[in-house]
Formats: structure tokens, C-alpha cells, sequence
């Protein structure tokens, strides 16, 4: 609120004297950014700190030392590349078969007139609306009686509710905004549908593709109620083993800060990478909507 | 389904509206535009295929489940096959809304969700303002934190939460007993539900904010700058400016962000379930928690998937708009 205030006092003298008002603007600029980022600094802080700075009650803001001890100790609690691996596993088949399935799903829809199109996208979007954790039960039942329980094929399925509508509706975005006459010109010239296909709109969604498949990577990544639900404690996932740190004993914080760092780089980095493609995609035609 | 009718009606090519599927029609010398519509009427059901059958199996099943299961009695017998599950009608549903306890759950999980969302969108908007009037140097140091923090795994985030907030040596109580007069530390932010559940918000916000901010940055730019300056000749201040023009033409990215919000934090649910160590208290039941404790603490399969139902069902209001708006924006040609 007082920021708002703040906008209406200042906003109409921007075009008169527009330094020094820059500058108010950019201490409040800063504010955001401290905050924002407060919690990320913190726990690559605590993660490179000696672990007994980190059980200090009057904490230094400033990092106090520099040590990978937390970050061995953190491998060693338990068995970290198994749940990487199983991660890994589940992530990367999840995306293979959502891309493969919704890319022909997501043509059908942006390149077809047919009957019952408009059922099948209003179908595709409701259920994303669809939380995922009223669906725990029945699914816990489904596996249940699949004899899928506990194992990776059983959480590979389950993650393809949400992996696979998303990426139909994502990659509809994309072929959208590639012309048709481009296919036509190509038709034209002599291509089939197929070739057509292949040669003009596949090279063109490309981008599109890997961006979305990095999304959806990250999304299967990062669950954790699934995988906490339908997997025993000798088979969890990456999002799951950050519970071991902690224990009836307490709980070891620089440590885990350690795994937490180690779990969240790598995929930070990922989003960094494809976020400015998929923001783009959400928003094109949102405002001349 | 309404917002499809009103938006495409037209659009479709006529012929295809009174073709059924039939491949044999489309001799070689009817014309190609007929033909593609006819001829292809079999291709994209194809295409569709593999993900409708993926879709059915998945999600289609357990949906179908989950409502009979919501009818039936199903608790741990008849999950190990002891006994078949037997229909019990509405006994369930008023069972779950005869217990006051569930009551005071539906109003904990509605203002909780809805301080997410008037936070979130507060928030968002104002550094989104904010971002258009720092230098350069500034707007890109603050995308980066941004995008760090909404790229942060939730359960990371989570994590990193409960250590900022820990009560012992938590780096929140050491910063606020720092002010004069505050005496905060071994103070538990989680021996009250309110309490708590602040901090929890907190972390949405702050998960949440980002995306908030980056859509409607995106969509500030398109907001023309020459309508701003005619307003502000006009005589309107920067409120004025920002009420009468850039709001509306941000109204439909700010209906889908709300409506998107309204469902992932009525949708909460590790944020709460990892920052009580699987066990929340009481005070800290939300309706995706209370649905989860009922069906596996207390092994009433049927009961959960009720409360489960009722909360897809207080939902369908705010589904509805956002598809209509999603409709309307997703241009469905």
C-alpha cells in the first residue's frame, strides 16, 4: 500500500526531472531485490558456512568461511545418486512420451477442422484445472490394483496426467503462431502433408519443443506428493530425499541447505534457460484478446 | 463450453460441419479445398489417439473413481479385498458436511487462499510497475532473482522456509530481535495455526509473485504510450492512468492470473505437508490436507475422495471463468 501511495506522489513529476526520481525508484528497486532474493542467498549461505556457524543464534549475515563439508555430509546421509537416477528415469520417459503423444495431439487440434474439436480443447484445458491432489486416492487405487505400486512405470504413469495435457496445450501455442501458408506454399510445391510437416513446420517448432520439454522436465522433476505417496522409502525420488535431513534426533539445517542447493541449481538453470520462451508462448495473444 | 460456442461459431468451414467422419467420398476431381476437409476428417482422430486413450486410462478412470468411491463404504478391508465395496449413497457426503470440524476447514483453506491470491496479485502488480521505472541495470538484476525464485523446486523452497523461520536459529527471529524492543528468539512461528499458516502464505507469495510479475510485465508493453500521455493531458494522475487505462487493458491477463492462482493455492498442499513434517496439526488442516489425512491416516478411502470432490466442486465456478478466458484469449480460429 505505501508503495502505492509512493507511485501516484511521484509518477507526475517523471517527465520533468526523471534522475532524480530514478533514483528513489531504484532504492525501492533494490528493497525487492533483497527481499525477493533473501531466501535463495540464505540458503546458498548456510550450505558453504562450517555447520557450526550455522547453529549460532546471533547469525552472521555475511558468509563466515568457506567449506564443502556440508555438501559430503549432505551425500552421505543417504543414498543420494538413487534418487537422482529414479528421477531421472521417470522425468526424461515422462517428456519422451508427452512430446511424442502431445505434438500429435497438438497438431490434430491447431491444424484440423473437425467434428468435436472444440470438445477435445475445452477437455484438454479442464483438466489441468483438475488439482492433483484430489486425484491421489483413486490413482493410489488404480496402481493399487495394477500392481503398479512402488514401482517407477506406476509414478511414470501418474505423472503423465498433468505432463501430457500441459504439453498438448503448450505446443498448440507454438504451432499456432507458425503460418499455414507456410505448409500450403510447401503443398503447393509439391510436398505431401507428411513431408510438409517435417521439413517446414517441425524446424520451425523446434525451439518450441525443447522449451517445452525442458518445462515439463522440470515439472515431473519437481513432484513430490506422487512420488512421497507411490514410492517406498528404498525407492524415493530426488524431491523426496531432502526429507532425510530430518530425523527424530532434529533436524542437520546446514546440510540440508546443502542438498536443497545441490537440488535447486541445476534446475534453476533450466528454467533460466527456457523461461523467457515459455513466458512468450503464455502471453502472445493475451493482450489483443 | 459455453465460451467456445460464443467465440467460434462461424469459424468452422462449412463442410466439415455436414461431413461425418467418411474417408471413401473425395473422388480425384472435386476441388481440394473439400476434399483436405473431407478426406482429412479421419487424420486428426488419429492424431488424437494415442492421447485420448493415455488421458482416458490415467486420469479419466481415477475421475470416474474418485466420485464412486465418494459413494461407497471403502476403507482398509476393501482396499486388501477382504470385503467388496458396498454403496452407501450419500452417507459420505453427510457424514463429511455434519462434522463442523470440516466446516471450519472449508473457511480456513477459502481465507487462507484467498490471502494468496490479493498478495500475490498486489504484490506482482506493484513490482511490475516498479520494473518499468528502474534503470536497466536494476530491472535485470531483479528478472533474475525473480525467475531464480519461481524456478526454485517448491519442496526446496519449502525447505529453505522452515530453516529461515526455525525458532532456535532461525536467521527471521535473529533479524527481528535485532529491533529495538522485539525479543524473538526460541520463538515458535508454528505453535499457532494463524501464525503459521502467515508463514505458509508467505511462501506462496513468494513462489507465486514472480510469474505474476513477469506476465504482467509482458503485457505493460503493450499497454500504447500514447494513450498514457493522452490521459495524463487529460488532467488524470498516475492513478487516474493506471485505473482507467492500463488496468482495463490488462483486465483479461489479470482475470486469468487471478483465476490460475485461486486454483494452485486452493491446490496447496507439500508447502503445508513438509513444514509440519507430514503430520499437520488441527489448526493447520487445509481441505487438500484434510482429504489426504482422512483417506491414509485414518484409512477412510471414501471420506477423502468426498472431501476431495467437494473441493473440485467449490472450485468449478473459478474453472469456468478462467476457461472462458482462456478461451477467449487461446484464439480458437
Amino acid at each position: 500500500m505505501t508503495s502505492m501511495t509512493s507511485v501516484s506522489a511521484a509518477a507526475p513529476a517523471l517527465p520533468r526531472k526523471p534522475r532524480k526520481s530514478k533514483a528513489g525508484w531504484n532504492l525501492l528497486g533494490l528493497f525487492v531485490f533483497l527481499t525477493a532474493g533473501f531466501p535463495v542467498y540464505w540458503m546458498l549461505n548456510t550450505a558453504i558456512k562450517p555447520a557450526k556457524d550455522a547453529i549460532d543464534p546471533d547469525p552472521s549475515l555475511l558468509p563466515t568461511g568457506f567449506t564443502l563439508d556440508n555438501f559430503r555430509r549432505a551425500l552421505n546421509i543417504a543414498d543420494f545418486w538413487g534418487p537422482v537416477g529414479r528421477s531421472l528415469i521417470v522425468s526424461l520417459t515422462v517428456v519422451v512420451i508427452g512430446i511424442i503423444v502431445g505434438m500429435l495431439a497438438a497438431l490434430a487440434i491447431s491444424r484440423f477442422a473437425f467434428r468435436g474439436r472444440k470438445i477435445v480443447i475445452v477437455g484438454i484445458l479442464a483438466v489441468q484445472m483438475v488439482p492433483l491432489v484430489a486425484m491421489i486416492i483413486p490413482v493410489f487405487l488404480l496402481l493399487n490394483d495394477l500392481g503398479q505400486y512402488d514401482r517407477l512405470t506406476g509414478l511414470i504413469i501418474t505423472y503423465l496426467t498433468f505432463i501430457l495435457p500441459f504439453t498438448v496445450w503448450t505446443l498448440r501455442g507454438f504451432i499456432v503462431n507458425i503460418p499455414k501458408e507456410l505448409e500450403e506454399a510447401a503443398m503447393v510445391d509439391g510436398c505431401s502433408r507428411t513431408t510438409a510437416f517435417l521439413r517446414v513446420v517441425f524446424p520451425l517448432l523446434a525451439p518450441g519443443l525443447v522449451a517445452t520439454s525442458v518445462y515439463g522436465f522440470i515439472q515431473a522433476w519437481n513432484e513430490y506428493l506422487y512420488a512421497l505417496m507411490l514410492m517406498s522409502q528404498k525407492n524415493q525420488t530426488a524431491t523426496v530425499w531432502l526429507g532425510n535431513f530430518t530425523t527424530k534426533h532434529g533436524t542437520e539445517y546446514a546440510p540440508m541447505m546443502a542438498g536443497s542447493t545441490m537440488m535447486a541449481v541445476p534446475i534453476v538453470v533450466l528454467f533460466l534457460l527456457v523461461q523467457r520462451k515459455m513466458a512468450a508462448g503464455l502471453t502472445a495473444g493475451a493482450v489483443k484478446g | 463450453m459455453t465460451a467456445a460456442d460464443t467465440t467460434t461459431p462461424a469459424k468452422l468451414p462449412p463442410s466439415t460441419r455436414q461431413a461425418p467422419p467418411s474417408p471413401q467420398t473425395g473422388g480425384p476431381d472435386t476441388p481440394r479445398r473439400k476434399r483436405t476437409a473431407k478426406g482429412a476428417a479421419a487424420i486428426p482422430w488419429a492424431l488424437l489417439a494415442p492421447c485420448l486413450l493415455i488421458l482416458a486410462l490415467v486420469l479419466g478412470y481415477p475421475l470416474v473413481r474418485l466420485v464412486t468411491l465418494s459413494f461407497q463404504k471403502f476403507g482398509q478391508s476393501q482396499l486388501w479385498g477382504f470385503q467388496p465395496a458396498e454403496s452407501v449413497g450419500f452417507d459420505n457426503f453427510s457424514t463429511v458436511l455434519g462434522d463442523s470440524e470440516f466446516w471450519d476447514v472449508v473457511v480456513r483453506t477459502i481465507v487462507f487462499a484467498v490471502g494468496c491470491v490479493v498478495f500475490t496479485m498486489v504484490i506482482g502488480m506493484l513490482i511490475a510497475l516498479l520494473l518499468q521505472r528502474v534503470s536497466g541495470w536494476m530491472k535485470t538484476l531483479i528478472n533474475i532473482v525473480l525467475v531464480a525464485s519461481w524456478g526454485m523446486p517448491i519442496i526446496v523452497a519449502t525447505t529453505v522456509f522452515k530453516w529461515l523461520f526455525d525458532s532456535d536459529y532461525g536467521i527471521i527471529n535473529a533479524l527481528l530481535s535485532k529491533l529495538p524492543g522485539v525479543e524473538m528468539i526460541g520463538h515458535n512461528w508454528f505453535a499457532s495455526g494463524p501464525q503459521g499458516l502467515a508463514v505458509i502464505m508467505l511462501l506462496v507469495v513468494w513462489g507465486a509473485v514472480p510469474f505474476v510479475v513477469i506476465t504482467l510485465g509482458a503485457g505493460l508493453t503493450q499497454v500504447p504510450k500514447e494513450l498514457e500521455e493522452a490521459a495524463r493531458l487529460d488532467g488524470a494522475g498516475a492513478w487516474g492512468v493506471f485505473r482507467y487505462v492500463t488496468l482495463p487493458i490488462l483486465k483479461p491477463i489479470i482475470v486469468m492470473l487471478t483465476t490460475l492462482s485461486v486454483i494452485w493455492d486452493m491446490g496447496v498442499f507439500p508447502q503445508v505437508f513438509v513444514m509440519r513434517g507430514g503430520h499437520p496439526e488441527a489448526e493447520f488442516q487445509l481441505l487438500t490436507t484434510y482429504s489426504y489425512d482422512k483417506a491414509f491416516m485414518i484409512n477412510d478411502y471414501a471420506q477423502g475422495s468426498a472431501i476431495a470432490l467437494l473441493t473440485v466442486l467449490l472450485l468449478l465456478g473459478v474453472i469456468g471463468v478462467y476457461m472462458r478466458q482462456m478461451l477467449k484469449i487461446g484464439d480458437v480460429e
